[in-house]
């Protein structure tokens, strides 16, 4: 797990993506570290247990580079992570593609998987949002941090689709 | 409203026909669905709600499940058979929920055949739900899984092949599956054991509540325990795993209560026959006296302290004495002081019909 690069805790810590010096730099802070370096952190959501994984989740760059980087919107509904952190509600399936990376954040925190196992879905046979298979080279590097972090569950889990695409023995 | 569409008004539930329903009143099963080409419900405007409504008809009467179902127009309906509705756990919170300007939003619409409903437009665009008798959460899921496989042939549901079916709250995302039973746990709130019980639950993946769903006081030492996530196993694990933690509750509970019969045998009988000194002979009762009342009541019967009572009279008191099912009863708006009466004449009027069915008379 990361941990903050100014007092070292490892809870809550968010990735704060900013430019200096004309560069684009990523540094890790936990939400007490970057209030008192005055960067602002998503408010307003942390009152329910929901609101309070929002306002932790690992945030990508829309919200914390509002100014500096233009927000991604959801080509289906035309919502930004932000109307999400605001509302704790998606707009519509594309969501799900358009902010997966901090949707998968969100649901490791909530359900302790990204994976669903259960029922699978024949439908009439419209076609649904599909989400581009994860290179195996970010499978096999999220595999090493899962290890490092000592969460095992989810390495387990990476494994598993490293073993279908035949990238483990 | 005409809920004589309605074979049993919804309330199949109350006869305590499953198994362990002096303990458990209900298991209720309910799966997320959202339509593919719809925005979700935050997002969607009144045009598009109207247009799922219409296909979710139709794709209903197609059903074996759903083609007889009664369809109630929650946005047309008066408030008070909004609540009584809601009293009567068929609709959520959310599905009555009104407007700012006081209005329920449209198109919004329950659909009812015997244990199975769907409640169209609430969050997500389609809730179906199954609640049955007792702990019984096979029957329950067959029933549930067949009016989701029968509708998920004739609409395109939002699916991801990672991510499962897909949801307006990632809460809910995955399997979309909620399950709950509401358990009466009058042994562990006197030997105080409650609470550490609650917080056991919640540390391995359960969420508890009061009689009245999200946010309100427990009331009548009835909970409402539910699984809390929904992604990364299957149904039917889901289920296996929130079945063994009822059952565990049921033990403990069960050993609470024979620690009290053990322990403190006089103040358990005095506690539950003022119980129901109260209830038979009180002139005017308010909602909540009436369910604490009614626990102490289910308490003595459950074991066997208090004959001539049934779980079916129990049961059936605890949905028709609330607020809209008075006025219902009523045919006519109630103060205060007048459904306080009412409560307590149908209440005593339940009870001595009780005792005549007792005596065999
Ligand atoms: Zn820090
Ligand atoms: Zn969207």
């Amino acid at each position: 797990m990361k941990a903050c690069s100014a007092c070292g805790a490892a809870d809550g810590v968010v990735d704060l993506t900013h430019i200096e010096g004309g560069e684009v730099r990523t540094r890790h802070l936990c939400a007490k570290c970057a209030a008192e370096k005055g960067i602002q952190t998503p408010a307003g959501l942390s009152d329910s247990p929901l609101g309070g994984l929002l306002a932790a989740l690992g945030a990508e760059p829309p919200s914390f580079a509002a100014a500096s980087q233009p927000a991604v919107h959801c080509p289906g509904c035309g919502g930004t992570l932000q109307d999400f952190r605001d509302s704790g509600r998606l707009g519509c399936a594309q969501c799900y593609v358009a902010f997966e990376e901090p949707l998968k954040e969100l649901m490791r925190r909530l359900h302790g998987s990204t994976h669903h196992t259960g029922k699978a879905y024949q439908g009439p046979g419209i076609p649904q949002p599909v989400a581009a298979p994860e290179p195996t080279h970010r499978l096999k590097e999220r595999l090493r941090q899962a290890i490092e972090a000592e969460r095992f569950e989810l390495a387990a889990q990476l494994r598993d689709q490293l073993k279908e695409r035949g990238e483990w023995t | 409203m005409d809920l004589s569409l309605v074979p049993d008004g919804g309330l199949g539930w109350l006869h305590a026909s499953g198994p362990q329903s002096h303990l458990v009143l209900s298991t209720r099963i309910r799966l997320a669905r959202n339509l593919a080409d719809f925005r979700f419900g935050t997002r969607m405007g009144a045009t598009d709600r109207q247009a799922i409504l219409d296909r979710v008809i139709e794709a209903a009467a197609g059903t074996g499940s759903l083609a007889s179902a009664a369809t109630f127009r929650i946005d047309e309906l008066e408030d008070w058979d909004r609540r009584l509705l809601l009293e009567r756990h068929l609709i959520s919170r959310e599905l009555a929920d009104e407007d700012d300007r006081g209005r329920p939003r449209n198109a919004r619409a329950l659909l009812l055949q015997d244990k199975a409903a769907v409640m169209v437009n609430e969050e997500d665009h389609l809730r179906l739900q199954v609640l049955g008798s007792g702990v019984d959460f096979g029957a329950n899921w067959g029933l549930v899984e067949a009016v989701d496989t029968e509708l998920g042939q004739r609409l395109a549901f939002a699916f991801h092949p990672q991510f499962g079916y897909l949801t307006s709250c990632p809460t809910n995302v995955g399997t979309g599956l909620r399950a709950s039973v509401l358990i009466h746990l009058p042994g562990l709130v006197l030997t105080k054991e409650i609470n550490k019980t609650l917080h056991g639950l919640t540390k391995i993946g359960l969420t508890y509540r009061g009689l009245y769903g999200e946010g309100s006081e427990v009331v009548g030492n009835f909970f409402q325990l539910s699984n809390q996530t929904t992604l990364g196993k299957g149904e039917k694990e889901l289920l296996e795993q929130l079945g063994a933690i009822v059952q565990h509750v049921i033990q403990v509970e069960e050993r609470a209560r024979q620690v009290l019969l053990r322990d403190a045998p006089a103040v358990l009988e005095d506690k539950v026959w003022r119980a129901y000194g109260l209830l038979r002979y009180a002139r005017a009762l308010d909602f909540e006296e009436t369910m604490n009342l009614l626990s102490g009541v289910r308490l003595g019967v459950s074991l066997k302290l208090l004959e001539n009572v049934g779980m079916y009279a129990l049961n059936k008191l605890l949905v028709f004495t609330q607020p809209a099912h008075l006025v219902a009863e009523a045919g006519g708006l109630l103060s205060d002081d007048e459904m306080a009466v009412r409560r307590a004449d149908l209440v005593r009027r339940t009870l001595e019909d009780e005792v005549r069915r007792g005596q065999g008379l």
